[in-house]
């Protein structure tokens, strides 16, 4: 088990690593920088211009000795014009004596945003506590919907519940987020249908969620993720249902009920719980999605806007954070279903 | 001119029986559903002489009740599609005329229906999806799709206006709009789905985003197929170093968050780089060792065939990879007047991506597959006759793994289109003007509380086509399985 966990975070390390210097390199590239340049110091400036300012700003080295230095394993750039000293890590202390020779993300310093022009961190921060919030809701709703959808369509395998059950499972997959998303604001909100149950624009949620303001949204991310889910649910419970302690248990008397309830469902639940979290990262698209279409100033909304100007700072920080949730769920699903599953757990 | 109401003078008695239907489906769906969950199970009864029968119960009426409403809802909607196609243009409103501007497709889908349905029994696995009425569903709504792709994308019929030019006027305007200036009544004198924010007609966007789509969605599959294919047979037939290199890179693809990559890798300066041409290079190179190496391991010990054979085809396939990856403007333009094709970089980047995202899960799923089947009996056999590994790979593992890959491949054109419509939404790659069906999304969706039928008409069209291929994919599933 140990040795499992040990190999599981070494790889999870190296990929942690490999993918953050992907993004690092592609945010990194010649053009972009040039695009940086030109949003920072005006957009008609000649090329030398540009590369005078990528000097200056210390993009002109090679890309892992900026690698090294984001990650903080690299002394931070220093370089001294008319007695004024300029550097990497010079904005983080008033006396240019205690500036701190590393600062990388190992150091916690995520960097600056050009967009929003504050931390890296505190925008990361920010965002992801809205995000975890719609999340939350998301879970909430998902998590019993699929569960109860694929249960009561896996246990009679075939029957008519399970082909009405199974087809909406079907039809609720090939819905993405954009198309329910914008089915439901047509539906509910606008005036040209005229049901204006609920609100367009989850912008008033970030502060106080209502129902009115915050369903949409919760649903549009829930509904997609559902479908697989129930799927997933399903084919677990039509497999335990034909398990031979199953025959057992209807040929001993008990009644059908009691047999879903109490001898299927333990066994059927492992494989939801693994296919749950590994759904977790795949619902940060439908974010993104939900996040852009509501106006709601979450993770996803932050991406979109780190991506779209190519705040390098940011977009870094961002992909940390997704690639770091990927992880940790897949890690989290692996124990999950060692600790869950008494056959492996006590062998 | 009048503008067109939904259903004309069509709708003032098929209407109300229609949502009378609809109501009746509706409460016969619950009643199903309620019935199965809370009715005995079986209605079983024990005769005399050892026979069972089925004894008339609330599962039974459900079931009867499910199917008649069924029917009689199909039968309304056959009747509007009739009377649209049958009574002049316009008398039957906007469901009628629209109805009869897919008159082509309509044709097309009954003889293919037809003939399929003649020869099911010598038609193979293909066949056997006319045996499920799910695959039937599924595969009828892809072929419409498929239908109206070829005939508006290649023979410019059913749309009724270009999808770039607009009509002063007609912004955002509703379904049924009267064009200003139409003299004659027909085709072209009404926006059958209103006018979008820039004045175009909406059902023609619709009609042509469809060509943008089936065109894209199912090459970028096949492409990641053969991909996957290609490395994930020697991974999971091999094993050991190789395996454990290529199914790291796979996972390191699979932990990068779709949507991540799709913005760092689809703008214009990454176009501008070069990094999705050499992409492309590598990609695009798949295809062509597959086909190699699929004819190689069966022909080489013929000689005397298979050098002319390989030579052939790879000649005209490398033909295609060079014009497909040589391109004005990218790093890589070498083939000048020879150059065949040019693909706009735009959508060369959504191709290279789409593909990128598709190859690795495909990987995996051969791999997994591969792992299975090679502890068979007859790849023993394979391997005691001699065969070379590729021999064993492509002509005895392959064949023995399609039915999952095909029922994969369905799923995966859907998940495609989910991602070609992702890439429309946030407005990447693909020119704003592109009538394909994110894209259009994207473009109504900023006012769509105000007008919605903009955003909705390509939304449903999208949705409409990955539930086809769903509902195609679960009817393959089910049919290879009863093998």
């Amino acid at each position: 088990m140990l040795r499992f966990l040990v190999r599981r975070v070494i790889a999870m390390v190296v990929t942690a690593l490999c993918l953050t210097f992907v993004v690092f390199w592609l945010t990194n590239l010649g053009p972009n920088l040039e695009k940086v340049a030109k949003t920072e110091a005006g957009s008609r400036i000649t090329d030398d211009d540009v590369a005078s300012w990528l000097e200056k700003n210390g993009y002109d080295r090679p890309v892992l000795v900026r690698y090294g230095e984001w990650l903080g394993v690299v002394p931070g750039w220093t370089r001294e014009a008319d007695g004024i000293v300029t550097g990497r890590c010079v904005r983080l202390s008033e006396d240019p004596a205690a500036v701190p020779r590393f600062c990388g993300i190992l150091q916690g310093e995520w960097g600056f945003s050009r967009v929003f022009r504050s931390e890296v961190a505190d925008v990361i921060g920010r965002s992801l506590a809205l995000t975890g919030k719609l999340m939350f809701f998301v879970l909430i709703v998902m998590v019993p919907g699929a569960l109860v959808m694929g249960i009561l369509a896996g246990m009679r395998e075939g029957s008519r519940t399970d082909r009405v059950l199974s087809t909406a499972s079907i039809a609720i997959t090939a819905t993405p987020e954009y198309v329910s998303g914008v089915v439901f604001i047509a539906v509910f909100t606008s005036s040209a249908v005229g049901l204006k149950w609920f609100n367009g624009s989850a912008t008033s949620a970030m502060e106080d969620a209502t129902f009115a303001n915050f369903t949409l949204p919760v649903l549009t991310v829930a509904l997609y993720a559902m479908g697989y889910v129930a799927r997933m649910t399903r084919a677990s419970m039509t497999e335990v249902m034909t398990a031979q302690y199953i025959r057992t248990a209807r040929l001993k008397g008990v009644s059908f009920p009691q047999v879903v309830l109490r001898h299927a469902l333990r066994n059927a639940l492992i494989a939801p719980f693994t296919v749950i979290m590994l759904q977790i990262p795949w619902l940060l698209t439908g974010v993104v999605i939900v996040e852009s279409l509501f106006n709601y100033k979450g993770f996803g909304w932050t991406l979109v806007e780190a991506a779209g100007n190519n705040d390098v700072e940011l977009l870094l920080g961002i992909s940390v954070v997704s690639v770091l949730v990927v992880l940790v769920t897949q890690l989290i699903s692996d124990l999950g279903y060692v600790y869950l599953n008494p056959r492996i757990r006590l062998s | 001119m009048e503008p067109l109401t939904w259903t004309g003078n069509l709708g003032a008695w098929l209407d109300p029986v229609l949502w009378v239907a609809l109501a009746a489906f509706a409460v016969a769906v619950v009643a199903v559903l309620l019935v199965g969950l809370l009715a005995p199970a079986p209605d079983l009864e024990v005769n005399a002489d050892g026979t069972l029968a089925v004894r008339t119960g609330p599962r039974i009426l459900a079931d009867l009740a499910l199917k008649a409403t069924g029917g009689l809802l199909l039968l309304v909607i056959l009747a509007y599609l009739l009377g649209g196609i049958l009574l002049p243009w316009g008398q039957a409103g906007i469901v009628g005329a629209i109805c009869r501007r897919f008159l082509p497709v309509w044709i097309a889908l009954l003889l293919t229906f037809g003939i399929s349905m003649r020869y099911k029994r010598n038609l193979g696995l293909y066949g056997k999806l006319f045996d499920s009425s799910v695959g039937m569903i599924g595969f009828g709504l892809v072929m419409f799709w498929v239908y109206t792709a070829i005939a508006a994308g290649v023979f410019d019929l059913i749309a009724t206006h270009d999808p770039l030019t607009a009509v002063s006027g007609l912004k955002n305007k509703v379904p049924g709009i009267p064009v200003p200036g139409a003299e004659i009544l027909g085709p072209g004198s009404h926006y059958l789905l209103g006018g979008d924010n820039l004045a175009r007609d909406v059902f023609s966007r619709m009609v042509h985003g469809a060509w943008v789509v089936i065109q894209i969605a199912p090459l970028a599959t096949v492409f990641a197929f053969m991909a996957g294919i290609t490395l994930g047979l020697p991974a999971g037939y091999y094993g050991g170093r190789l395996d454990t290199v290529l199914s790291f890179l796979a996972n390191l693809i699979l932990a990068f968050p779709v949507i991540l990559l799709f913005y760092l890798l689809v703008t214009p300066e990454m176009i501008q780089t070069g990094i999705p041409s050499y992409m492309a290079v590598g990609l695009f190179l798949f295809p062509l060792i597959f086909v190699g190496v699929l004819l190689w391991s069966r022909y080489r010990t013929q000689r005397e065939k298979a050098v002319p054979m390989l030579a052939a085809v790879l000649f005209v396939l490398g033909l295609l990879y060079l014009s497909l990856i040589s391109q004005e403007g990218t790093p890589i333009a070498f083939m000048g007047p020879i150059d065949l094709f040019d693909i706009p970089s735009g959508l060369l980047v959504v191709f290279v991506s789409v593909v990128f995202v598709n190859a690795p899960t495909v990987f995996r799923i051969v791999r997994g597959l591969t792992l299975d089947i090679k502890t068979r009996d007859y790849v023993a056999a394979a391997q005691t006759r001699g065969e070379t590994p590729w021999y064993i790979m492509l002509w005895e593992i392959l064949p023995n793994a399609r039915g999952p890959l095909i029922v994969d491949f369905c799923l995966r054109i859907g998940y495609t289109t989910i991602l070609l419509g992702t890439l429309g939404f946030f407005g990447l790659g693909l020119p704003p003007d592109s009538p394909d069906w994110g894209s259009t999304i994207n473009a109504g969706r900023q006012l769509l509380s105000v007008f919605p039928h903009p955003a909705l008409v390509p939304a449903m069209a999208l949705l409409s086509l990955v539930l086809g291929l769903n509902l195609l994919a679960d009817g393959l599933r089910e049919e290879s399985l009863r093998d």
